[in-house]
């Protein structure tokens, strides 16, 4: 084995096993990595978290309810394709906040099994178009908000 | 190409096409700008605010970049030992450091808007977060060690390891629900962006790359001047020595 092989053999090996580790760690870290869970994530877990927790889906058109008085407190569902979860949030929500938009919020159950939020966060998906091309696309039925390739 | 491999004519070809890629990048960038700021559209979701993306996405483009070539660098000056290689790696550091930060302060000031918050601890941003101190702790390896020849393979072993996190940075948005929404422009479907705001974004993601060969002939030029006074240095001060004792 000359020299060079030799680095290149250690490299190769160094690589390898450091990938080798980050691949064990990320699979072990796998439902600590998510930033949230999911509705149906949710529903499947054996016992409900106790603490702190960040769930996230899309709201649930037609599922937004402002209390009545001042006090600013929304009420809305998160669901993803099979489940769905309610939300109570005291405070100002994000300008991209409305229904059928991805959001994810943090806080924890309720005795009632809904999440009473702490914070609430906007997610906005890959796309990106003027506003009449993406008027013009729903107009013609091509394309609707949330799907991904117009 | 193979030619540039030998050190003075690197440096020849790097003085010379040093203007150049400077002018083109400053092109770029006006050009860039111009369409990023006045001459695209607003976006149907995010509205103006979608402007930072024209600044932020190139900087993240070319913080993998970066750390690519850095990689690829220092694997040619691990296994043939070229100095040349070594100080390709050592110069992009600082740059790669550069974009990274951009990235993550123009990420933090468009998330707040969009996102409702500055920063959260999803996989790619810590992911990016991460790439970051390993630049600082790939620079740091250098300035710790004395000895350039000791300290080229130290700093490049830390490296090749250190891009694992290229590809976890990648694809950290298909892999885990994170509030950083997934990849526009390079997928494996096309891009999911319509092409009046695509041909600012490919201006800009052109022109900071000019930008970086340009900081990158710079950088490497001084660092091959200072190895050659060194070099004479060390040089001039041997038979001195010789003569005193």
């Amino acid at each position: 084995m000359t020299k060079r092989s030799r680095r290149i053999f250690l490299i190769s090996a160094l690589f390898g096993v450091a990938s080798l580790a980050a691949l064990l760690v990320l699979t072990a870290l796998k439902g600590s990595v998510a930033y949230f869970y999911t509705p149906s994530d949710l529903a499947a877990l054996a016992a409900p978290p106790t603490g702190i927790l960040r769930l996230g889906g899309l709201v649930a058109p037609g599922s937004v309810r402002f209390a009545d008085g001042s006090d600013a407190t929304v009420t809305f569902l998160i669901s993803d394709e099979t489940a769905s979860t309610t939300v109570t949030y005291k405070g100002v929500l994000p300008d991209l906040f409305r229904e059928g938009q991805g959001v994810v919020v943090q806080g924890r159950l309720n005795a009632a099994g809904a999440v009473v939020a702490s914070e609430v966060l906007a997610k906005h998906d890959e796309t990106y178009m003027p506003k009449e091309v993406a008027d013009a696309l729903k107009k013609q039925g091509r394309w609707q908000e949330g799907e991904t390739k117009p | 190409m193979y030619d540039l491999a030998n050190p003075d004519r690197f440096d020849r070809f790097a003085r010379a096409a040093t203007p150049w890629s400077a002018a083109g990048a400053l092109l770029l960038i006006v050009l860039g700008l111009y369409f990023a700021l006045f001459n695209s559209p607003a976006d149907y979701q995010q509205g103006e605010s979608v402007r930072i993306m024209y600044v932020h996405v190139p900087a993240a483009w070319m913080a993998l970049m970066c750390y690519s070539a850095m990689a690829l660098s220092s694997v040619i000056g691990f296994i043939w030992k070229h100095p040349l290689a070594d100080v390709a790696a050592k110069s992009t550091a600082p740059i790669g450091a550069a974009f990274t930060l951009l990235a993550l302060i123009t990420g933090s000031l468009w998330g707040k808007p969009m996102w409702g918050t500055w920063w959260a601890w999803d996989a790619r941003l810590t992911s990016v977060l991460v790439l970051f101190f390993m630049y600082i702790g790939y620079m740091a390896l250098w300035s710790a060690i004395e000895d350039k020849t000791r300290a080229a393979r130290i700093a490049a072993l830390a490296c090749i390891v250190g891009f694992i996190n290229v590809p976890i940075i990648k694809f950290s948005v298909d892999w885990w629900n994170s509030l950083h929404q997934p990849a526009s422009v390079i997928r494996a479907d096309g891009p999911t962006i319509h092409s009046s705001m695509l041909t600012p974004l490919l201006l800009m993601g052109f022109a900071y790359a000019l930008v970086f060969t340009t900081l990158l002939f710079m950088s490497m030029r001084t660092e091959l001047a200072e190895r050659r006074i060194a070099r004479l240095e060390a040089a001039s001060r041997a038979p001195s020595q010789v003569s005193v004792t």
